[in-house]
């Protein structure tokens, strides 16, 4: 799984532009899996159910944070605006890719006032023209952070770590699992971090009976953070709530008893800010019971992002059992 | 000229009875059907040539930014509150006209004889502001502008420019986004190969609200907003591009805050300009939002693009507006609607 791990968080999918990823996905799916694309790009991968079931969705949003470029200057630099939450802090030196491969250097003005964190705007990318006739890339391109998949210890990192784990989850409980009384929509998204969009159109094009997203989660386990009951090598966190969602009380049960089960430990998730796919679907059409198997990862949004291997390994077998024995959600 | 109707008549977020009565009148007779929703929305089918089995959304709103009076003072002026997003700085000084019968009023300002140092380099917040319409005492003006009541600015439409110059441009009110309007009621005249719905919408300067109901009552396979977007050349030292440019074409949207717009739309868009030597520019990506934003969300989601007619200081009593952009605007989305290919949805 880590190799798939590997080229999933290397591919190019800036929110609005997950053609790269969603062709990778396909390449990945099991033989004769039946898919469709819908208007706006989401990949919906149909499994039908033995009997018995429900219509279960579970969504990994296949984009990632990154940068559009706003403005190409006299000298052949570009400025930049957010694609999702960029945060300042880690860009000075930092690399960002364009789909047509072109590399560039994100760069800072001098500061009027070093102590405060500048915005995006004091900021811009150096591809290397010499001025704006030469430069390759035109206002309105995305680019995303460029940083290499790598092992340190039991942990993973890598650049888009949000949501492509999710996304390799996805993939990895479509193969291993085997007879399921449910009738199995397995969604990868578009543009989460714009606003959950892909999310609400494909939870009403699929109408499900549950809901499910598998999204990274932020933790509380490093040195002088804000507190958070959520640490890396915990296990699958379960949401209970977070800033867009309280999760369906039902769902979150059902997904707690089956951990306890099956002997998987998982942590209980309260996140103060941010949301996931669930909460679009859970207001589509009529309503949706949703929840979310989230994972915990350190250095969110940043181009490192870290997640536990064994919390990854945690959260597919947690999918696996859940959906392989008939639901009650109350 | 339906522009400075269309400008002069009064309509903010909420009150756009003015506005669609106007729209009514002109399209009546070029639309096979017509229907006002239940949040107020203009909605009218004009059926297409049939060699098109596409719905094709066109949309424009017929809201204005504008003010909302909330109290009357003992003194006789009235508190208000501001409908849609404008800038404090554009307020004081101002002649507004208040509801149906346009009732006048200014919103006052102390004269700057009396201004302390502080007062000079601070905006006055609305809140702090009033409008005055000459009454006497709190009966007198309650009486003449009740709680709830809207104002927007009193603003003429006027030519600005000398027919010699080659310029033509034109100045007034709530081109953002009676231009649209103007450019979609143009668009009925002809058949195109789909079934156009054009749907002038409600509320959408507080938060895109009309145009979420529209389309998801009309279920449409893609979606074409018309807008007028803001163009700011206000001089700078620093070497960063405007939003748009006035006399640089229609402006195409890739990105802004509400939505993204759909990549083959954007080709297609491109295309029809560059092949019909159309001028056209790209909005600076990253700010506003417009109709889309709900449009593309609707059910299970409608490919858009939101094309708009760049202006000076929108949002604000005068804006100005080329209206050869305006013209090339309007010839833009018929080039690239008559160019949507009929299997643009598998």
């Amino acid at each position: 799984m880590k190799e798939l791990i590997r080229s999933l968080t290397e591919c190019f999918g800036p929110s609005g532009h997950e053609e790269a990823v969603r062709a990778l996905i396909r390449r990945e799916l099991p033989r004769g899996a039946e898919t469709r694309v819908d208007a706006m790009g989401n990949l919906i991968v149909h499994r039908t159910g033995a009997a018995g079931g429900r219509r279960i969705m579970l969504a990994a949003h296949m984009d990632e944070i990154g940068i559009v470029v706003t403005h190409v200057d006299q000298k052949g630099f570009l400025r930049f605006g957010n694609v999702g939450g960029v945060l300042s802090m880690p860009l000075t030196g930092g690399r960002v890719r364009f789909a047509q491969g072109i590399t560039g250097v994100i760069g800072l003005e001098k500061l009027e006032d070093p102590s405060r964190v500048p915005s995006l705007d004091k900021f811009y990318i150096d591809v290397g023209a010499p001025g704006p006739a030469d430069c390759p890339v035109r206002v309105g391109d995305v680019a995303c952070f460029n940083r290499d998949f790598e092992e340190v210890g039991a942990r993973i990192v890598a650049k888009a770590m949000d949501d492509r784990i999710g996304c390799a989850i996805l993939l990895e409980v479509m193969k291993e699992l085997g007879r399921s009384p449910h009738d199995l929509y397995f969604v990868f998204t578009v543009q989460e971090e714009v606003g959950v969009r892909g999310a609400g159109t494909s939870g009403y094009g699929v109408e499900p009976e549950i809901a499910l997203a598998v999204d990274i989660t932020l933790t509380g386990d490093t040195p002088e953070c804000a507190p958070m009951a959520v640490a890396l090598g915990s296990g699958p966190a379960i949401k209970i709530k977070d800033s867009g969602m309280l999760a369906h009380t039902g769902v979150k049960d059902w997904l707690l008893r089956t951990a306890e089960a099956g002997g998987i430990p998982c942590q209980r998730e309260v996140l103060v800010r941010g949301t996931t796919d669930a909460s679009a679907i859970q207001v589509s059409r009529a309503g949706v019971p949703a929840g979310c198997v989230s994972i915990p990862t350190r250095y969110a949004h940043s181009p490192s992002e870290m997640v536990d291997y064994g919390d990854v390994e945690a959260v597919v077998q947690l999918l696996l059992r859940a959906l392989a024995e008939p639901v009650d959600i109350g | 000229m339906l522009l400075q109707r269309l400008s002069e008549a009064h309509g903010i977020a909420g009150h756009e009875e003015e506005v669609r009565a106007v729209l009514l009148e002109q399209i009546r007779d070029r639309v096979d059907a017509c229907r006002i929703d239940g949040m107020g929305n203009l909605i009218a089918l004009k059926k297409g040539t049939g060699s098109s089995p596409l719905r094709v959304l066109v949309a424009a709103h017929m809201d204005e930014v504008g003010l909302m009076i909330t109290s009357a003072e003992e003194s006789g002026v009235l508190r208000f509150a501001k409908v849609g997003g404008i800038d404090d700085r554009v307020l004081p000084a101002r002649v507004v006209l208040i509801g149906p019968k346009r009732v006048p009023g200014v919103i006052g300002v102390k004269p700057v004889h009396l201004l302390d140092k502080g007062e000079r380099d601070r905006v006055t917040e609305s809140r702090q502001l009033t409008i005055d319409v000459g009454a006497t005492g709190k009966a007198e003006a309650e009486k003449l502008a009740p709680r709830g009541e809207f104002a927007v600015f009193a603003t003429e439409f006027i030519a600005l420019s000398d027919p010699s110059s080659g310029y033509r441009t034109v100045q007034g009110k709530a081109f953002d986004d009676r231009a649209g309007c103007a450019i979609l009621v143009e668009l009925l005249q002809e058949r195109f190969p789909f079934d156009l719905v054009a749907a002038f919408t409600v509320q959408e300067e507080v938060g895109l609200r009309g145009a979420r109901v529209a389309a998801g009552a009309e279920k449409p396979d893609a979606a074409l907003v018309l807008e007028c977007t803001g163009a700011n050349e206000v001089p700078t030292t620093r070497d960063t591009s405007p939003s748009t440019r006035l006399g640089s074409g229609p402006a195409i949207t890739l990105r802004d805050t509400s939505f993204i717009s759909d990549p083959r739309l954007v080709e297609l868009f491109r295309t029809a300009a560059r092949e019909k030597s159309i001028p056209h520019q790209y909005k600076q990506p990253n700010i506003g939002g417009t109709d889309a934003g709900s449009i593309h969300r609707a059910r299970d989601g409608v490919p858009s693009l939101t094309l708009a007619v760049p202006a000076r200081y929108i949002h604000s009593p005068s804006s100005i507006l080329d209206l050869t952009d305006f013209e090339n605007t309007a010839a833009l989305a018929r080039e690239a609607l008559h160019r949507l290919p009929r299997g643009f949805v598998p």
